[in-house]
């Protein structure tokens, strides 16, 4: 039995389907990321082999704008892990202790999880129409005509503006996360603490923070890789505009590539991307290992 | 006193959750409302009310010159093709890493599970590049490749968690009667991974559905647009009209909403088993 189950063909043809897709389509297209980065390149003329220049550029060329690109990614992952992940472990802790109506809120919070990212840009762009949207009726309703504003159109307000969809659409999704954590907290320990005479708020505090701690690393994780991908809700609301208030590394490599024709330096952008992607993946997991 | 204050502390609790549920459900509420109005309610006669005239001639523009019918059976076809592709390739490997004599099997597991971390922008360069030299943009697998080969480290990560709580028992009873690996992966492990194969359909599933920023780059054919770009095309077709626009929004959000309803609990589980185990 112990042959036919290291039969090595056996193993291969098994494995075959799943390698080529992983290697052709996520390992090979990596490293050739990586090598287009070095050139100088239109996508379909000569090549031109530059080094590391693309790089020099990317974060010394004020034109490209990719420092301030990556600081407005930063400031999205800040406001997502300082207001949409405490929200989200708000909402998952006070389901989590079981109140009546648990099942029917979770269900509802969880809905904008399931929406096309592009149908919620779409609605949020009606919602902040200058002129008939929802948002500047209401303000204008209430009488408070000047804080009616062009929101996706205005430099200072865009990138905020560009966050509140954001933040709706994404803590249901955490919240969900950090809910199955709470509701895996064994039951008795949850009873010893209440029968010392533990608060609700202690119980929180002492037992349920440091049991959900993986969960909470993932989030955070999550919330700041998907900052710096962050690329289909900006989009559709502001394609990085005005004046490059919301632009984003993902907006900015689509604008690399397909309306300037710069391959080498488009890139350059996708690789930045995958270290950077890693590199808070690994930082996260160091700080959350240091504080145990 | 303790227990009128906690009563207090219940009821602001209450408020709390009862409004952030309804401004969770009011966009959808708003969006399913003006898909069935037209411009003057919309724009000021009534804009947050249902809609006094019920007018379905928006679903009718979005479905006849907004071409939602032709998006729809396009990401139908692409998310269909992907889940079958995912789904054979996640089981047949996981079959290998967990069941067959395979030297490193947990480093190639740790391998194939760099793909939850790698961003989809990593490759869209060279996918491009090579799409357009074979000539392959504008059709449905420019599209059904990619999303199978990012869906496939979730699909394995599913996978192997369920595969492990097969007994093993059930293999050498199948080996002794006669069946030989493609037996037993055909004819035992495959008919129980029912659940899994749910959860990786569901995970897919939507993940296809939702896609633009592929879609948008490799698709400019109307012929073959999914629902995203779609819907970023006929939202320029109709700049001032905005029923055929909401009509087209409900389109694409109604199916998975519908499902959702019935299978809700198997919809967020299959969310927590690809986020946790990661």
């Amino acid at each position: 039995m112990k042959k036919m189950f290291s039969n090595k063909l056996n193993i291969i043809l098994f494995l075959l389907p799943a390698l080529l897709l992983f290697l052709g389509i996520l390992i090979a297209p990596i490293i050739l990321s990586g090598y287009y980065s070095l050139f100088d390149w239109n996508g379909f003329g000569k090549k031109v082999f530059i080094g590391f220049a693309n790089y020099k550029e990317l974060f010394t060329s004020n034109a490209i704008g990719f420092m301030k690109a990556l600081g407005n990614s930063m400031i999205l992952a800040l406001l997502s892990v300082c207001i949409q992940l405490p929200l989200a472990l708000g909402l998952a802790l006070a389901l989590g202790k079981g109140i009546k109506g648990e099942r029917a809120f979770l269900s509802i919070y969880f809905i904008p999880v399931l929406i096309s990212t592009v149908v919620i840009g779409q609605l949020f762009l009606k919602i902040y129409n200058p002129s008939y949207g929802i948002l500047n009726v209401v303000l204008r309703k209430l009488g408070l005509d000047n804080l009616a504003k062009i929101w996706l159109g205005t430099k200072e307000t865009a990138l905020g503006s560009v966050f509140v969809p954001t933040l709706w659409q994404y803590v249901g999704y955490h919240m969900l996360l950090m809910y199955a954590g709470v509701k895996s907290v064994p039951p008795e320990l949850r009873e010893a603490a209440m029968l010392d005479g533990a608060t609700d708020g202690q119980v929180n505090r002492y037992i349920v923070l440091p049991y959900i701690k993986p969960i909470i690393k993932i989030s955070v994780i999550f919330a700041i890789t998907g900052s710096l991908k962050s690329f289909d809700l900006i989009y559709v609301l502001t394609n990085g505009g005005p004046l490059h208030s919301t632009e984003v590394p993902s907006t900015l490599m689509i604008n690399m590539l397909f309306l300037r024709n710069r391959y080498g330096m488009g890139s350059t952008i996708a690789v930045m991307l995958i270290i950077l992607c890693f590199g808070f993946a690994l930082l996260i997991n160091a700080v959350f290992k240091e504080d145990k | 006193m303790t227990r009128n204050s906690s009563k207090v502390k219940n009821t602001f609790l209450y408020i709390g959750l009862i409004f952030w549920a309804l401004i969770n459900l009011f966009p959808v509420y708003w969006m399913f409302t003006f898909s069935l109005k037209n411009n003057d309610e919309i724009f000021g006669a009534n804009v947050a009310g249902l809609p006094q005239h019920w007018l379905w001639s928006n679903y009718s523009s979005a479905m006849g010159t907004g071409k939602m019918g032709v998006y729809f059976m396009n990401s139908i076809i692409v998310a269909s093709a992907t889940i079958l592709i995912t789904l054979i390739a996640s089981l047949m490997a996981t079959y290998a890493m967990t069941r067959l004599v395979l030297k490193r099997r947990l480093t190639m597991n740790k391998f194939f599970m760099l793909g939850l971390t790698i961003p989809i922008h990593a490759s869209i360069v060279p996918i491009y590049v090579t799409l357009s030299r074979l000539h392959l943009l504008n059709t449905y697998w420019a599209l059904i490749v990619p999303y199978s080969a990012f869906s496939l480290s979730m699909g394995i990560l599913i996978c192997t968690g369920f595969m492990n709580d097969l007994p093993r028992e059930l293999d050498e009873a199948a080996c002794i009667d006669g069946c030989g690996v493609w037996g037993i992966f055909f004819r035992i492990i495959v008919p129980l991974m029912k659940p899994a194969v749910a959860t990786i359909g569901i995970y897919t599933f939507l993940q296809c559905w939702n896609e633009l920023m592929f879609a948008n780059i490799f698709i400019s054919n109307s012929a073959y647009k999914t629902l995203p770009v779609g819907i970023q095309a006929l939202s320029g077709q109709y700049t001032t009209e905005w029923g055929p626009i909401g009509a087209a929004l409900v389109l694409a959000t109604f199916p998975t909403l519908f499902v959702y309803v019935f299978l809700s609990k198997k919809i967020q589980e299959s969310f927590i088993a690809g986020a946790v185990k990661g």
